[in-house]
């Protein structure tokens, strides 16, 4: 059995018998997990990353609940993703599947977006944004509320079991569970009407889809958040290695500037009074108890870092105690480290966001948001598709007359019905009918298309015409025209081909 | 296994004692519930593979404790799709074949089921596209031989043509003018080319004119003095540009002289009404499909 040792020493430091479990040397071939808990800590970055965790999770929470009033049978839900009819609504745009493409351009921005970051402050996403530590944080938290900080969760895992320690536990359980089922349960209602479907989970009528997706996004959170933490990251997860290889000398990373804390010593006032060199490094291990990495940041910068900067608001409020500045652990760069270490004096500031790298990812980011932004506004909300019969490509009638089939797709994106005239042109002595309607040879057919809906016809063009029919192929074009007297009517001219026996 | 384990010193991790030609592998470890995770998969495996077919025997495979075969789950998806269709199928099986063109809905089912039947029994004869070929109908062209309306169509599937196993079959036997010694070899030319100026081709304006009286004599009683035919009895329209045969003097002599008869099965006995009937509806929808004869005419 452990024994904890905490003592404070001269300055009123608390100092923590805490040991880096995930160093480098505390390795076998099968590792069995050490668990970390992590000290609560305060200051800057743990208030800075509750008001992420806030403002995120309230993003999460609230998104599917926004109303957005659309015409006609359109769902109303501002954020919806429509899989059964296959529609994307986001408050004022709707996306059809054949526009994907927005979506890919969406990843695009969110992957330059990455690298952007990642570039100017270093692993930021992981360390704030990313859903596993949002979750993680709060876990810890719920755990630390029920049993208590660092030690007294310690000595709680070390104790025998008893009825106290049985609720404790079943208590910070069952809340991570209502945690974890609200989390599966939210994400369902970003692909369904939100009301309507919290009533049917309620009643047990929801589809059966849905309560296995929020089984599934339960039992990921609960395991993940509660109990694998760190390793999801270590081992798991892609990002830190991609975001280690996107790092540059100028990215911010939290750092122990060693060049300032070494050598580090407990003992300060004895080895200053004979003359030894000492470092600002009192070696209290508070940025280690606070980690819920389980890494050192003494030990240089490690891929198990997330930089959450628990650590610097961890050593800080060491430093404000024993009087020497702030910013012994900080968010520095390689290049201003190394210039320190040099015996330079430089300082971070903010003209280190503007690189070369910075800028052109900016540039990027920014040209493929305007250009979808741009192709949105001025997308059509008419879409024509023409397919030629390729089997057979051209039929001889009884009077001589060649006629070849097309299959016409009309896709109207309005939220009303529309009514198109369709025409040709550039074909002599075309004339059309269509496939269900009685009616003679004519030159001109109206179609009416439901709204928000997709409608094929099959129309067959047939002419007399000497000159078409004896070339092997001709051009022309159909031409549909919106009959719309009240508003702006939309025209679409499809170029396709006539086919003919030729000579 | 490790006999030789060192610290790496640029890392400060051990070695797992293995070395290869003066490379030494590091230790990194794996987290033992990976380990354990990889048993769970292995376990998972095995169990797979006494859960469902996959042992190979002498005959066939072990069939495994939940009984599961691909065939039973087609046959699942089969039935689940009749079962979606069946509500359409009821309306067309109800509706007659007026009805169904005239209505978008059934229209639209039965030209896709009618093109489902058309790729499985038709094709065969008549091609993919329904185009024919020399001796097999083009079904896209407004030319045809018992009747273009949906009906006529509707009852050319089901008897079929000079098929002898249906009583209600259509049938009709041009003679063999020339075979049978009927008309002579020049009679038959001179008919042939009178034939093509019926249609508006090319021919020999001596010959042709020799040719009308034979052809009044001998033809007209099936394909009418004008040279238009007659649906009911399968005589074909000799005045438009559609040849089953060939449109060139030396085939329409050949067919003169020792005709050949096309044969299509009767369905009625294959196929159940409901699909004759989309079959009926698809083939009319081509292209050539004629409007239905108002009953006061």
């Amino acid at each position: 059995m452990v024994q904890i040792i905490n003592t404070v020493d001269a300055n009123g430091v608390d100092r923590h018998d805490a040991e880096a479990v995930n160093k480098a040397e505390n390795r076998s071939l099968y590792a069995s997990r050490v668990k970390i808990h992590p000290k609560a800590a305060a200051g800057t970055f743990r208030r800075l990353k509750w008001a992420l965790v806030f403002v995120l999770l309230g993003i999460y929470y609230i998104a599917p609940w926004l109303r957005w009033d659309r015409p006609g049978t359109a769902p109303d839900q501002a954020i919806l993703i429509d899989l059964a009819n296959r529609r994307f609504y986001f408050f004022f745009i709707e996306i059809w599947p054949q526009e994907f493409y927005y979506v890919a351009g969406l990843l695009i921005m969110a992957g330059v977006g990455l690298f952007l970051v990642t570039s100017l402050f270093g692993r930021a996403w992981c360390g704030y944004a990313c859903p596993q530590t949002v979750w993680t944080d709060l876990y810890i938290w719920v755990e630390s509320k029920i049993e208590g900080d660092r030690n007294a969760r310690i000595k709680l895992d070390k104790s025998p079991p008893s009825l106290s320690k049985f609720t404790k536990r079943a208590t910070k359980m069952a809340i991570w569970l209502a945690i974890a089922i609200a989390t599966g349960g939210f994400w369902v209602f970003y692909f369904a009407d939100a009301p309507t479907l919290f009533m049917e989970l309620v009643t047990g009528e929801a589809a059966s889809v849905a309560y296995f997706t929020i089984a599934i996004l339960t039992a990921t959170t609960f395991t993940f958040a509660g109990f694998m933490r760190e390793q999801v990251c270590t081992y798991m997860c892609p990002w830190p290695r991609i975001q280690g290889a996107m790092l540059d000398e100028e990215s911010l990373i939290v750092t122990y500037n060693a060049w300032r804390g070494e050598p580090r010593m407990a003992g300060r006032k004895k080895a200053e009074a004979q003359g030894l060199k000492v470092g600002d490094c009192v070696d209290c291990n508070a940025c280690v108890a606070v980690c819920p990495m389980g890494i050192d940041i003494r030990d240089g910068n490690q891929l198990e870092c997330i930089n959450c900067a628990l650590c610097i608001d961890a050593c800080d409020a060491v430093m404000e105690k024993v009087g020497k500045p702030k910013g012994l652990i900080n968010y520095t760069t390689s290049t201003l480290y190394a210039a320190n270490v040099a015996g330079k004096n430089e300082h971070w500031d903010w003209k280190h966001l503007l690189r070369p790298r910075t800028a052109i990812y900016s540039v990027m980011w920014a040209a493929v948001g305007v250009g979808m932004l741009v192709t949105l506004v001025n997308r059509s909300q008419l879409d024509v598709n023409i397919v030629p019969d390729r089997n057979p490509i051209f039929v001889t009638l009884s009077d001589g007359s060649i006629r070849n089939g097309y299959t016409v797709k009309i896709l109207n994106k309005k939220q009303e019905q529309r009514n198109f005239r369709l025409s040709i042109e550039d074909l002599p002595g075309a004339t059309m009918e269509m496939v269900g309607e009685q009616s003679s040879p004519r030159s001109t057919i109206e179609i009416a298309v439901d709204p928000d809906k997709l409608r094929a016809v099959k129309i067959y063009v047939a002419t007399q015409d000497q000159k078409v029919i004896t070339e092997d192929k001709t051009d022309f074009t159909f031409k549909i025209e919106e009959l719309n007297l009240s508003g702006a009517a939309e025209t679409a001219v499809e170029q396709t081909v006539f086919h003919a026996p030729g000579e | 296994m490790a006999k030789d384990i060192q610290k790496d010193e640029i890392t400060g991790t051990d070695t797992t004692g293995h070395e290869w030609d003066g490379i030494k592998e590091l230790n990194t470890p794996l987290p033992k519930w990976w380990l354990y995770t990889l048993y769970g998969t292995v376990i998972w495996g095995l169990a797979y593979t006494v859960a469902y077919p996959a042992w190979p025997m002498l005959t066939s495979a072990t069939p495994g404790l939940l009984g599961y075969t691909s065939r039973g789950e087609l046959a699942e998806s089969v039935n689940q799709a009749k079962e979606g269709q069946k509500a359409q199928l009821e309306k067309i099986s109800a509706a007659s074949l007026e009805d169904i063109l005239k209505d978008p809905e059934m229209l639209a089912f039965a030209r896709a089921g009618g093109a489902a039947a058309f790729k499985v029994n038709c094709v065969q004869c008549h091609g993919a596209g329904a185009a024919g070929s020399a001796g097999y109908p083009n079904l896209n062209d407004d030319d045809w031989l018992w009747g273009g309306t949906a009906d006529h169509i509707y009852t050319t599937l089901q008897h079929g043509i000079r098929y002898t196993v249906s009583a209600d079959t259509r049938d009709s036997q041009m003679p063999a003018f020339g075979a049978d010694g009927i008309l002579k070899p020049e009679e038959i030319a001179d008919v042939s080319h009178y034939v093509l100026t019926l249609a508006g081709e090319q021919a020999d304006a001596a010959k042709a004119e020799a040719g009308k009286q034979p052809f009044i004599d001998n033809c007209a009683a099936c394909h009418g003095e004008d040279g238009k035919g007659n649906a009911d009895m399968g005589a074909p329209n000799l005045t438009d540009k559609i040849w089953l045969y060939g449109g060139s003097v030396e085939q329409v002599a050949q067919q003169v002289t020792k005709p050949r008869h096309g044969v299509m099965p009767g369905w009625s006995t294959r196929l159940d009404d409901t699909t004759i009937k989309q079959l009926a509806v698809y083939v009319h929808s081509l292209g050539g499909g004629q409007a239905a004869v108002p009953a006061t005419q």
